[in-house]
């Protein structure tokens, strides 16, 4: 188990303040933050290149914060490989084990099917191909702990979403325990068993996936994860658990904690909300006609904004897109449960 | 890739034109009219013993401190490309001063420390180590002339190593040593090097730091001198010619060594 208390550290232009985090052995923890919240720094700091001005490292009850980096026993993955160009793909998976002939740097480079490369120089292997070679190098100490720094934003999307399998695998199969930065929230959902929030040097959030993306804590959050319907709204009606709030001229219902007449903040994740070509009673409870405004074309997914009375984003597929001929300026009907309304108290 | 010819092209082309002349007519002037007015004269040189000898112990002495850059130096360029501390800028300007303050000030200034009477050179002395007229002495002064290009360019060399490579390394078991052993220095081998032959270099062209502490054993520069004060043009060209034709031997023939040793294959 890793565990850091009051962490700070102050390095200018990127700072922590007062970190508490906690990761249990074969979990996996995401920490999701814009860029320049101070993610690498953690890491850096976890890992012992620079010592935190104050606060606490305790891996398995014992205080690391003082160790130096080579004493700490853990694998590191830099986003721009970090890979030793000086040496061979086989050298560098080498690097720190004692017998740099053993059998360990054949076996990790076939699970990581890089076996026909071991002889190469690294300046010769394609981004994927590196970052095999990083993973292979930091996973054959077999570490206690893995760090991965944003291991895949500086490749292609495509290999991104093999190598982020790939991950998960080893992180499975291997029983590794990793603390893995990234600013792609995707990549979080898919990953983490725990994520955490970072921003400005702070940790905003902590909790399973879906508690952080479907109950963001506050609208910072909600903007980060993805989250970009949000409106304020006032509880009208209240019947068990289902509460009918106005938002302006609308009305959205929504299964809701909070009493009514409270003022509310609503959220609405784009990829809950669908389209219909017309009404359907036996649909979800939110149905609101309106008009395509603009189509954003975001590669496989696209990105309608639609008004509907308010404004609403919604994402769909490139595929139902096509199947319902959607175009700028169609008439829909945009349907959101009203489970998929997640609310809090202003 | 052509190069287009345009005004600014031409324009700075007459200009570096005029520069590079500068240089090569000095140079090949020099060579040219020797082997014109006066062939044998640099056999006879060649054949020379004190000649010899001088071109000898300009070589050595410099090699010795560049082996002292080297030993000294190496650390100290790794500290200012990596750490940050109070006084950098202060010990980064001091790294500098050799290079402004003129170099019979810097002689000067080496006699008062390992003179017969100096601060270093007065104990010294006593356990039989003498500065003034002797090896140590040239060595000393070549080592404060050339200081600043070794450390400046192997700094630049650290420098340009990622320390992401050293955190890597430090990750996956190495101490601070290991680092430096089995990366950085591997990898700013090349500008190690070439700091080395700039060292060098710098040190066989001293001359007036060394005359001033050590005019004897006579380095090559000395010898000149004084054949050109005694005897006149005539008797000093041929060595000047030697001494030119050496040093740019012995350097191309590093450069091309040191070339062979990069490490990077994109150069």
């Amino acid at each position: 188990m890793l565990k850091i208390e009051g962490l700070s550290n102050d390095w200018g232009r990127f700072q922590l303040k007062n970190i508490d985090l906690e990761i249990n052995e074969g979990e996996f923890l995401v920490i999701l933050g814009p860029s320049g919240s101070g993610k690498t720094l953690l890491l850096e700091t976890i890992a012992g290149f620079t010592i935190p001005d104050e606060g606490k490292i305790i891996r398995n009850k014992k205080d690391i914060t003082k160790f130096s980096p080579e004493k700490r026993d853990l694998g590191f993955v830099y986003q721009d490989f970090a890979l030793f160009p000086h040496l061979t793909v086989r050298e560098n998976i080498a690097f720190g084990l004692e017998d740099k002939g053993s059998e360990r740097v054949k076996k990790l480079a076939s699970f990581l099917s890089i076996e026909d490369l071991l002889d190469e120089n690294t300046i010769t292997l394609s981004g994927g191909e590196k970052q095999r070679v990083t993973l292979a190098r930091a996973i054959a100490t077999k570490p206690n702990f893995m760090l991965f720094d944003e291991p895949l934003s500086s490749l292609d999307e495509r290999i991104q979403e093999k190598m982020r399998r790939e991950i998960k695998e080893m992180h499975k199969n291997m029983g590794l325990t990793s603390i893995y930065v990234t600013h792609d929230q995707s990549e979080a959902m898919y990953l983490a068993d725990q994520i955490a929030i970072m921003m400005e040097g702070k940790i905003v959030q902590t909790g399973k996936p879906e508690d952080v993306f479907y109950e963001p804590k506050n609208e910072e959050i909600a903007k980060f994860v993805g989250i970009e319907n949000i409106y304020s709204g006032n509880i009208k009606e209240k019947e068990d658990s289902l509460a009918k709030i106005d938002i302006g001229k609308k009305q959205i219902e929504a299964i809701c904690g909070l009493e009514k007449g409270s003022n509310v903040r609503l959220m609405i994740r784009p990829e809950e909300v669908f389209i219909k070509k017309q009404k359907n009673p036996s649909s979800a409870r939110n149905q609101f006609k309106g008009v395509i405004k603009e189509v954003i074309d975001e590669g496989s997914m696209l990105r309608l904004k639609i008004d509907c009375g308010f404004k609403l984003t919604s994402y769909i597929t490139r595929k139902s897109f096509k199947e319902m001929e959607l175009k700028s300026g169609e008439k829909i009907v945009a349907n959101f449960k009203a489970s998929s309304v997640h609310s809090v108290k202003e | 890739m052509k190069l287009k010819l345009n005004k600014t092209v031409i324009g700075f082309s007459i200009l570096s034109f005029l520069l590079i002349t500068f240089i090569a007519l000095t140079i090949g002037n020099m060579i040219i009219q020797q082997l014109i007015l006066d062939p044998y004269a640099l056999v006879e040189t060649l054949l020379d013993d004190s000649v010899l000898k001088s071109i000898w112990i300009s070589f050595s002495a410099s090699f010795v401190s560049t082996l002292i850059a080297f030993i000294l130096g190496t650390p100290l360029g790794y500290f200012l490309a990596r750490k940050k501390f109070r006084g950098k800028g202060l010990i980064e300007s001091l790294i500098d001063v050799p290079v402004i303050v003129p170099h019979t000030v810097a002689g000067i200034a080496l006699i008062t420390v390992f003179g017969y009477n100096g601060l270093i050179g007065a104990p010294l002395e006593e356990l039989g180590i003498k500065f003034v007229d002797a090896f140590p002495g040239i060595v000393i002064a070549m080592l404060f002339i050339s200081i600043p290009f070794y450390v400046n360019h192997v700094r630049e060399g650290f420098e340009s190593v990622d320390p992401k490579l050293e955190n890597v390394a430090r990750s996956l078991g190495e101490n601070e040593w290991g680092a430096f052993r089995k990366v950085t220095l591997p990898l700013a081998y090349r500008d190690v090097l070439a700091g080395g032959i700039m060292s060098w270099a710098r040190g066989i062209s001293e001359f007036g730091a060394v005359i001033l502490i050590a005019y004897y054993p006579m380095i090559s520069p000395i010898l000149i001198f004084e054949r050109f004060r005694s005897f006149g043009l005539d008797s000093s060209r041929p060595i000047a010619v030697i001494l030119i034709l050496v040093s740019i031997l012995v350097f191309v023939i590093l450069r091309y060594l040191s070339r062979g040793w990069s490490i990077y294959a994109k150069d």
